[in-house]
């Protein structure tokens, strides 16, 4: 039978509710949370400062580096402390998701720190935590030259949907689920992350990417809001 | 005298209130403008037509020139700078100091404020002690400092307190306006180092609490019109209170040693 | 990090006052927030700040085996992590001697206070019982993670609903929960660390005088309605302490306890935040 109706009710194009706020971890740079209804991120950023040991440095560019983990009651069966193989994954597709927007030539042998941590867990964790992280580094100060934003798109069946949530990653019907995490760089709209895992055909990739983007736009306007109402760091 | 602030205060801007209403809060991407009347200053590029800006703060125009005026982020050394900062390792030939930058920051042997043991420099300054120095470069591999100047040197007593780098133009004031409105009225030396990082000292405990309330109060407030009025008036009430609440301490104290 | 030696000074020079920088009396704790039911996949979890430092405690439970010395009794196991995101002067990697000394002192004030009834937790003697899991996470260091955490564990486990058991398959129905409490006893520990810095004595201290502090006193006490009892303690930092001392923090341990068992008490059960 065909997908034609959302477990939460949304419709196909529907993000679920967003929350976002700004300077949640007081001792860091910058520091943010984002949430897509029950999925929770907080990103906390820490520099440009001297990167230690010294032969990890850059001596061309500031570096970049990204850590992503959930905490082990973030779901529902619990996560054992400490990082996996997939925790690991994420922290560099998000790495290579934000890298296109930072500015950062000028900090040689600094770093850049992002720690994105979830707090609690319904899909969509990586794309939460970039949008986490785009909103700390603005905070922290660091240059950049847009934004980034995330989403996870969904082929269920023959379905493109906006956001999924655990209930459709777990969809077995038909051609069951696709799930497709983006982020696009919100002026230009160029990519900056494309992972899939499902069965598609190419023609509906191309639908997602497109939804993605529609999706996406709606997110940096949150983004956008939440950092113009800041008036104290 | 030259005071401290009177020599930081020439190596930078500063605030003009009425200027500030008319600077939008931009966030890094955002278009600030679109043509060619305009080019791109400090934290601003230029993308096609647009001039957008790489930080998230305040879009100031001024002349020809757009510039951003960062509200966050960590403290950006320039030379010239005034800036406090802890002694964190001794070498053979200086002090590894920690000022809050990006960058790595050293004070070598031959910049220190008086005569030194070279068997032990620890003599000078040991780990752990607090100096007011100098930017003297800003390279790739760290930055250099020195200690030789008016007001620069050790820090003895006193106590530190830390601010976000962006709003000590604002805690200083127009020609040192609002910083030394702050030591009057709490009577206390005060450094305020362009890192952040300040320095307070009084007589009494109960003054530095006061400045640092002071200081605190300042830098919370940073976007209304009218500060310096505003704080004047707030240093006056609160001053009262705390008369009233240390004449009663001190009453309280003479009591007790009778 | 050490602070500024100046700084540490000026610490004594205000403790020996009778002041602190932020104003409160030497034995005064920062404003407390409470907020249970903040992770909804958690059996039981909760959140809270002292001042700005924070700290989350999640629980989650499974089926295991028992130790073969205490067959007919479920177990516990605690875990703390000083998360880099907290701080930049956490690092990444295995937890180290700070997290797991923290964890230790949380799990030894709930183990001895008898907080949890562990015989309540077997499903099969010798064969299955519930394993409780208590992580704790820091979410910003402003000093004194220590009670923080030991609070939000008890919180966490307070208002913590037991899981759905198959039974059949004789396995956790992971994601399903009943509205059954866990077999907690009245007898729930608070822990309060004392600090010794110069001359003076000092709870819940903010970064800087956690840095200047020269020893503490951890002390977890509980009491089942008759008499406060003392079911943990660690001393920790490298100065001494005098007898006179310990037992004034000892004295002091008791009084804050009695003061602010209700409050605190009071404030976990009417703070649940979650769907529960």
């Amino acid at each position: 039978m065909a997908y034609t109706k959302r477990p939460d009710g949304r419709k196909f194009d529907e993000l679920r509710e967003m929350k976002a706020k700004v300077g949640v971890v007081p001792r860091a740079d910058g520091s943010a949370l984002f949430a897509f209804g029950d999925t929770i991120a907080i990103a906390a950023v820490y520099g440009p400062k001297p990167l230690h040991p010294q032969h990890l440095q850059n001596p061309e560019k500031g570096v970049l580096r990204v850590n992503y983990d959930m905490l082990s009651f973030s779901v529902t069966e619990r996560k054992k402390p400490g990082p996996s193989r997939r925790s690991q994954e994420i922290s560099k597709v998000t790495e290579w998701a934000l890298a296109p927007a930072l500015q950062i030539d000028n900090f040689q042998n600094t770093v850049v720190d992002v720690h994105i941590t979830i707090l609690q867990a319904n899909a969509s964790t990586r794309c939460a935590g970039i949008n986490a992280a785009s909103l700390a580094l603005a905070h922290a100060g660091i240059p950049m030259t847009d934004l980034v934003s995330a989403v996870s798109i969904g082929k269920i069946d023959d379905k493109i949907v906006t956001d999924l949530i655990k209930e459709e990653e777990d969809y077995e019907d038909g051609e069951g689920a696709t799930d497709i995490p983006l982020a696009f760089l919100s002026k230009s709209g160029q990519l900056t992350l494309l992972q899939l895992d499902g069965k598609t055909s190419t023609k509906k990739l191309k639908e997602a990417i497109e939804a993605g983007r529609a999706a996406c736009k709606e997110i940096y306007e949150l983004q956008k809001k939440v950092l113009k109402e800041i008036q104290e760091k | 005298m030259m005071s401290r602030e009177e020599e930081t205060r020439e190596e930078f801007e500063q605030e003009d209130d009425e200027r500030k209403e008319k600077r939008e809060l931009v966030i890094p991407g955002e278009v600030i403008t679109t043509g060619n009347d305009y080019l791109p200053g400090d934290w601003a590029k230029r993308e096609g037509q647009d001039i957008i800006a790489l930080r998230f703060g305040l879009a100031d125009k001024s002349g020809r020139l757009i510039k951003i005026i960062p509200l966050s982020g960590t403290y950006m050394p320039r030379k010239g700078n005034v800036v406090i900062g802890k002694v964190v390792d001794i070498t053979f030939n200086g002090w590894l100091m920690d000022i809050d930058a990006p960058y790595s920051s050293f004070l070598p042997l031959s910049e220190c404020s008086k005569f030194v043991n070279k068997n032990d420099l620890s003599e000078c300054y040991d780990i752990g002690d607090m100096l007011a120095i100098k930017v003297l470069g800003v390279k790739r591999k760290g930055i250099d400092l020195t200690a030789r100047g008016k007001n620069l040197g050790k820090l003895e007593d006193g106590m530190i307190i830390k601010i976000n780098s962006n709003k000590v133009p604002r805690v200083i004031g127009k020609e040192g306006s609002m910083i030394n409105l702050i030591k009057k009225e709490s009577n206390c030396d005060i450094t305020v180092g362009q890192n952040g990082i300040i320095w307070i000292r009084g007589e009494k405990v109960e003054d530095e609490l006061f400045a640092e309330k002071a200081i605190l109060f300042v830098t919370e407030k940073s976007f209304i019109e009218g500060l310096t009025e505003k704080t004047k008036e707030w240093l006056e009430t609160t001053k009262q209170q705390k008369d009233i609440k240390d004449d009663k301490a001190d009453k309280k104290k003479a009591k007790e040693a009778k | 990090m050490e602070i500024a030696n100046l700084t540490k000074k000026r610490i004594k020079d205000y403790l020996e006052a009778g002041k602190r920088f932020d104003g409160r009396d030497l034995l005064d704790h920062r404003e407390l927030e409470i907020e249970t039911g903040i992770s909804i996949n958690a059996e039981g979890s909760a959140r809270v700040r002292l001042g700005k430092t924070e700290v989350v405690a999640g629980v989650k439970m499974d089926v295991s085996e028992p130790y073969t010395d205490h067959e007919g009794e479920g177990t516990m196991i605690t875990t703390l992590e000083l998360l880099p995101l907290s701080s930049e002067e956490f690092d990444y990697g295995p937890p180290k001697i700070d997290a797991i000394e923290i964890a230790r002192i949380v799990d030894r004030g709930i183990r001895e206070s008898g907080m949890i009834d562990f015989e309540k937790l077997c499903i099969k003697e010798g064969e299955k019982v519930w394993t409780i899991f208590i992580d704790v996470y820091t979410m910003n260091d402003d000093g004194n993670l220590l009670d923080a955490s030991a609070l939000a564990a008890i919180a966490a486990l307070m208002t913590a609903r037991m899981p759905k058991y198959d039974e059949e398959k004789e396995k956790v129905a992971f994601g399903e929960f009943t509205k059954d409490p866990l077999p907690i006893t009245k007898n729930i520990p608070l822990t309060f660390t004392f600090h010794k810095i110069g001359k003076s004595i000092i709870l819940d201290p903010g970064r800087e005088e956690e840095a200047a502090s020269e020893a503490r006193v951890s002390i977890a006490m509980s009491s089942d309605g008759k008499e406060a009892k003392i079911n943990a303690m660690q001393k920790g930092n490298e100065a001494s302490l005098t007898q006179e001392e310990m037992f004034n923090i000892i004295d002091l341990a008791e009084k804050k306890y009695k003061d602010s068992s209700k409050e605190i008490f009071d404030r976990i059960e009417k703070n649940l935040k979650g769907k529960k």
